[in-house]
């Protein structure tokens, strides 16, 4: 009895977590808040800082944006070129904002794990993109 | 006395080259594969503890968690959790472990197997970020590889002789409550197992709090830069269970994380933990290789 009171309780638990995590969430430009679209990047006049977000972006990011960041297709999925119009146009505060939340429900995962200096410095280093 | 002649000789090593061959084929496979895998960091800073981060949708995740203790009055023993998590999806992460453990003066033997799967409910970063965990292991009476302390367990559980008599088939079920904040990670472990044959519900904790050694990144390659290293303290323990919930009869460990990420390589990381009361072991050691390889199915497409 015990046991299959456990089965429930994890079957109940996974299907919920699933259907929270399916819902999504919409088009991340539009979701970012006012007072985070404003933000200045710190780092955005330092030397060093677009070599460092090269480095970072070779280390966590070039796997799915490739390593020239023109972007790829893995699957069914299509990793965004980041020499592109939108990202040229988005703030830094926006970009910030997308690298810490990510996009979820379209396979790009939070870096919020990096310092927030670290994700200045990747900032700096895509705005350097040609 | 067995002669062999000149024929029999040619028809022996036309099945042993093919073998030989194929053996070193796989081996080249591998070390290709694992070389053109570009392997990054992965993800926690802890080795008991779990924080919200996911593993990358598409990555895999191969490690060795170790752990080796000589409790008093028993033999010596390191356990082995090997552990392949792989990212289904931004908010899933679903892993196999495979324990096993030798203790001296007795044997070395496969102890069981355990499915985890993660799932982050909220999938925007708030202050706390939870993420729920469930659990399905089935392991026997001789596992040592210590993933969690739960309930009573204690110093004797190390003691007994090693035997796959006594089968546990477990569900474990975790809340995880993590949050980054100024280049620290915070991070809770509420924990709830249950084994399905008998035994009331156990409870445990992890809590952990750590940080990279810088916060900025340099702007030249290097191994030993300080953002390549972490540190932090990790605790956990066992509360009782649905019978006796608290402190009494539990046991209890602390100690410092050390955790080196090397560019392009494997992370490493150490831990000497210290049994904080009677119940627990005085000392254990544990530490962890991990590697990970990005888009391991991608890859496994263009290297067929």
């Amino acid at each position: 009895m015990s046991s299959r009171w456990a089965a429930c309780a994890l079957a109940t638990l996974a299907l919920t977590a699933m259907l929270f995590a399916a819902a999504g969430d919409g088009e991340w430009f539009k979701k970012v808040p006012a007072k985070d679209r404003a933000r200045t990047n710190p780092y955005a006049a330092d030397a060093d800082a677009p070599a460092a977000g090269a480095k970072i972006f070779a280390e966590h990011c070039a796997s799915c944006h490739g390593e020239d960041a023109q972007g790829k297709t893995q699957g069914k999925h299509n990793r965004p070129n980041l020499h592109a119009d939108r990202v040229k146009q988005a703030t830094p505060g926006e970009l910030f904002w997308l690298l810490t939340n990510g996009s979820q429900k379209n396979g790009m995962p939070s870096w919020s794990r990096l310092p927030d200096a670290q994700r200045w410095q990747l900032i700096t280093y895509l705005k350097s993109l040609p | 006395m067995v002669s062999i002649d000149a024929t029999e000789l040619q028809l022996m090593n036309s099945y042993a080259l093919p073998r030989q061959a194929l053996l070193v084929r796989a081996v080249v496979g591998v070390v290709m594969f694992l070389g053109a895998a570009w392997p990054v960091h992965a993800q926690e800073n802890y080795l008991v503890t779990y924080s919200h981060e996911m593993e990358e949708p598409g990555n895999l995740e191969i490690a060795a968690k170790n752990v080796t203790g000589a409790p008093k009055s028993g033999n010596a023993f390191v356990a082995t959790a090997l552990e392949f998590e792989y990212g289904a999806k931004t908010w899933w992460t679903t892993e196999l472990y495979l324990d096993g453990q030798t203790t001296a003066g007795e044997s070395t033997l496969f102890t069981g197997f355990r499915w985890e799967n993660r799932v982050r409910p909220l999938l925007r970063e708030h202050w706390i970020n939870p993420v729920l965990y469930f659990e399905f292991e089935d392991i026997n009476g001789a596992d040592k590889a210590l993933l969690e302390i739960v309930g009573h367990d204690r110093r004797e559980d190390l003691l007994t002789r090693n035997s796959r008599n006594e089968k546990q088939r477990e569900a474990e079920l975790k809340l995880i409550l993590s949050s980054n904040f100024r280049g620290w990670n915070i991070s809770e472990n509420m924990i709830a197992e249950k084994n399905l044959n008998a035994d009331p519900w156990e409870f445990g904790y992890a809590i952990g709090a750590s940080r990279s050694l810088a916060l900025a990144a340099s702007a030249r390659p290097c191994r030993f830069c300080p953002e390549n290293f972490a540190l932090g303290v990790e605790m956990y323990g066992g509360l009782g269970d649905r019978d006796s919930f608290g402190l009494p009869g539990t046991s209890h460990y602390l100690g410092p994380v050390v955790t080196w990420n090397i560019p392009r390589g494997p992370s490493l990381r150490l831990s000497p933990n210290l049994g904080l009361n009677s119940n627990s072991n005085g000392f254990l050691f544990r530490f962890m290789i991990s590697y990970e390889i990005d888009q391991v199915f991608s890859k496994l497409g263009r290297h067929p």
